[in-house]
């Protein structure tokens, strides 16, 4: 009955989505604010429908119901509740589907939040969105349902993948939705405002919350994924470059482009088409990661063609989407009124900077992703485009941005004077020489280019803090003075300043990571004693444990520094029986930042266990920066200008409980 | 300043932007991308010692010999033809004899292939992908290879998931 119910939910908000593409678009046609209107209900509706849907699959899940398909395949009547429940998007047809909740999620919060949106630019914008939505309950329905029921059902489930049951991938994939389907949102603001052939600075105010919680949730999802491939795959890498991550990253990229350019046409009106541009290739950037993860390409291409059906509808979608919206820009972008001058060298100048490398840096990890498929189906030449790649064609577009990151904010609107901005930037720079002073002297006849990236990491923060720090005349004016002009300060600007730091804090850890990593790796015995990086590891003995539906052989290592007792360290390697699957379990232990890190390999026959020892210093700022930046967003969405519809006085009330 | 000088100076920056990304890239290309190769591909281009390629491969059944200090040799065949591969520290946990594997790494002067990198298969039924197709090619696959593979790989995971692990299974040599 559950499955049934939830599949006839999914039905009907099909159906609203597609009243909801069409009504309100000949609404706004013929000035009918009744139709109009129709798109607002339609997307609370539609978003309840699916949220039922998937309730259903949730209910399903939880009770264990191996009668559809999707349950046997990805639960086991043993497993954790909460990983019951996190299973549900553990899998493709159930992913897909919270895929669609999140972006009913945004319509709906539009429809309801969206209090003072000109009424035929919203009906426009949640018109788009249906047109989205549609689109993909079409390809769940016919494609990927989760509803299916199985002729004879098991009485056991296949249980979910080993390396899935973990707590980081319960929370990534939600997190790394709510960053792509959000940017539909700006997206369907971009086409609505093609629609209208209008375009204004309230544009901007609208559309920047959206795109700055959808940059928010991407940024922490795609943290998130990074940490959890650290801890549970075993051999201590976070980043791989792999299409999968690019996937990610690409949004990401693209979406930090475009907060940035609406900063430059919501205070100055300029860059409006550029922006537009970007509001629809950041979303097409979110397709395409939904097109390599979901069809399967990247696995196997001779599975995209044994069951093309996903992978061709995800394709079409793709082009529809992208092919439409970009045609669809080219044909209208110029009757968008031009915005205001300015010259180089100004907050424009640096912001359009800033773009133009985001923008290309973006294009270059999208080469590295999609030339080796490219190249594979029109020639059949296998190649992997590996981290030596992206390090040689990322990294140097990286450098000029960093370097250019503290004079972005210290430069005014219209005209700036770079040589005054590198003036206050003085005390950053010193510091940051100072720092590669220091660094090359700790670690003489060491690498020479990590502690210049160092200098350049410092200079990133110090650059940020003492822009903030000018602005409230810290330690240039009485104590008091600075803490009102501390509460005084747009925090937005506060907002700037976390992020900014944050992209700083996060490449030390990365440098730090990358060229004083230490490894050990050796096969042990009970009894052995190794050391790494000052720590004296002794491997006391192995153990065997039994989980809720795995068996596990734990090695307890005793850590000692100094010859001082510090901790006990268990990582540990779980046998999943249903699926006969082996999962490494690494002990992680922190001080400070830095982290020692044990996985651990095969028993031989002789009782010797192979071991995976790393320290990895600093590692932790390489998540804590990302976690700062979109701290640093958050500060900003909670700008009082910014409040989600931007109300006008009159209305203020409502729109500020709209905010909260 | 005016409007076509200002749009000139930002064209003119982004061609700037664009030319080095595009130089970047190019360069790149050609120093940094590894081709794959089988065992049968390897005897018949006579791929110079030092040049880094990807081998792929089954596990020959028997060849697997531990050594010391995490050393192991095993050889790679594809039904044509053989290679030993040595490599040391630790295998992915799911490296088996007589399943598909994937080493990266360089042939040295006597002709065996020192891997620095293995990836294995994901799961019981995943074959990495150049694996199975370049089997396919020779008519050496066998429909249980892949049996359930097909379904499952479209149906793969979340995000993050098993075709994201599959890559990750490696080992690193210290």
């Amino acid at each position: 009955m559950i499955a049934e119910s939830g599949h006839y939910a999914l039905v009907l908000a099909l159906g609203l989505a597609l009243i909801q593409s069409t009504v309100p678009i000949l609404g706004a046609r013929w000035r009918d604010f009744a139709l109009m209107n129709v798109a607002r209900s339609t997307a609370v509706a539609q978003l309840l429908f699916v949220a039922a849907s998937f309730a259903a699959l949730v209910t399903l899940h939880v009770s264990s119901d191996f009668s559809v398909a999707n349950v046997f395949e990805n639960s086991h009547s043993m497993k954790p509740l909460i990983y019951k429940i996190t299973g549900v998007w553990g899998n493709h047809e159930g992913s897909m589907l919270l895929w669609v909740s999140i972006l009913a999620l945004f319509g709906g919060m539009v429809a309801m939040f969206g209090n003072n949106l000109p009424i035929s630019l919203r009906a426009h914008v949640l018109a788009v969105q249906a047109w989205i939505a549609s689109a993909f309950y079409l390809f769940i329905l016919i494609t990927s349902n989760p509803f299916l029921r199985m002729a004879n059902p098991p009485i056991e489930g296949q249980d979910l993948n080993p390396v899935l049951q973990d707590i980081g991938l319960a929370v990534h994939p939600p997190m790394l939705y709510l960053g792509y389907v959000g940017f539909s949102i700006s997206f369907s603001f971009a086409i609505a405002a093609l629609i209208e052939g209008r375009i204004d600075a309230a544009w901007a105010r609208w559309v920047r919350p959206w795109t700055l919680v959808a940059w928010i949730f991407l940024t922490l999802g795609i943290a998130m994924g990074s940490y959890w491939a650290y801890y549970e795959l075993g051999w201590g890498g976070w980043w791989f470059w792999d299409p999968v991550e690019n996937a990610s990253l690409m949004p990401w990229l693209a979406g930090t482009a475009l907060l940035h350019s609406l900063v430059v046409m919501e205070k100055r009106n300029a860059l409006k088409v550029w922006t537009i541009l970007l509001s629809i290739l950041a979303f097409s950037l979110s397709l395409l990661g939904t097109f390599l993860v979901r069809s399967g390409v990247l696995t196997s291409v001779h599975a995209f063609a044994n069951d093309p059906r996903r992978g061709v509808f995800i394709l079409l979608i793709l082009c529809v989407f992208i092919g439409g919206s970009l045609s669809f820009y080219a044909w209208r972008a110029s009757a968008l009124k031009q915005g205001g001058l300015f010259a180089p060298i100004s907050r424009e100048g640096a912001l359009v900077f800033n773009n133009l490398l985001l923008t290309t840096a973006c294009a270059t990890v999208f080469v590295g992703t999609l030339y080796p498929l490219a190249l594979e189906v029109m020639t059949g030449d296998k190649i992997s485009v590996g981290a030596p790649f992206f390090n040689l064609t990322f990294g140097p577009l990286f450098v000029p941005l960093m370097v250019a990151v503290p004079f972005g904010p210290l430069l005014a609107w219209k005209r700036g004077d770079l040589l005054a901005a590198a003036q206050r930037l003085m005390a950053a720079g010193v510091a940051a020489l100072m720092v590669v002073a220091v660094v090359s002297a700790w670690t003489l006849g060491g690498s020479t280019f990590a502690p210049l990236a160092i200098g350049l990491a410092v200079f990133v923060i110090f650059g940020a803090l003492s822009d903030t720090a000018e602005r409230i005349g810290l330690f240039r004016i009485p104590l008091l003075a600075t803490i009102r002009r501390a509460r005084g300060l747009p925090r937005s600007a506060w907002g700037t300043m976390f992020a900014h730091a944050g992209v700083g804090v996060a490449l030390i850890g990365i440098v730090c990571e990358t060229t004083w990593n230490s490894e050990n790796i050796k096969s042990m015995k009970p009894g052995d004693v190794t050391s790494i990086a000052g720590y004296n590891l002794k491997l006391d003995g192995l153990t065997q444990r039994q989980g809720p539906n795995y068996r596990e052989m734990a090695a307890l290592f005793s850590v000692k520094l100094d010859g001082r007792p510090l901790d006990i360290m268990t990582p540990s390697k779980r046998n999943f029986t249903t699926r006969g699957a082996t999962t490494t379990e690494a002990a992680l232990l922190t001080r400070g930042a830095s982290q020692l890190y044990i996985s651990l390999g095969d028993v031989a026959a002789d009782g010797s266990v192979a071991v995976r020892i790393y320290h990895k210093p600093l590692v932790l700022l390489i998540w804590f920066g990302p976690v700062l930046m979109a701290f640093g967003g958050m500060l900003s969405l909670s700008d009082r200008r910014l409040r989600v519809g931007a109300p006008k006085p009159a209305k203020s009330l409502r729109g500020l409980q709209a905010a909260e | 300043m005016t409007r076509k000088q200002r749009r000139l100076t930002i064209i003119g920056g982004s061609l700037v932007v664009l030319g080095v990304a595009a130089a970047l890239v190019l360069n790149a290309m050609r120093d940094s991308i590894v081709f794959f190769s089988t065992p049968m591909m390897v005897a018949e281009k006579h791929i110079q010692p030092g040049k880094r390629f990807r081998l792929g491969g089954l596990v020959q059944p028997g060849s697997l010999v531990h050594g010391d200090n995490l050393k192991v040799t095993f050889e790679v065949a594809d039904g044509s033809a053989a290679l030993p591969v040595s490599y040391q520290g630790i295998l992915p946990d799911l490296f088996r004899e007589g399943q598909g594997v994937v080493a990266e790494g360089a042939l040295d002067a006597s002709g065996v292939f020192k891997a620095d990198i293995v990836l294995a298969k994901h799961d019981e039924n995943y074959m990495p992908k150049d694996v199975a197709d370049a089997l396919k090619k020779q008519g050496h696959w066998k429909d249980e290879y892949g049996a359930k593979s097909d379904g499952k790989t479209t149906a793969a995971g979340s995000d993050s998931g098993p075709s994201r692990a599959a890559q990750r299974e490696q080992g690193t040599v210290q």
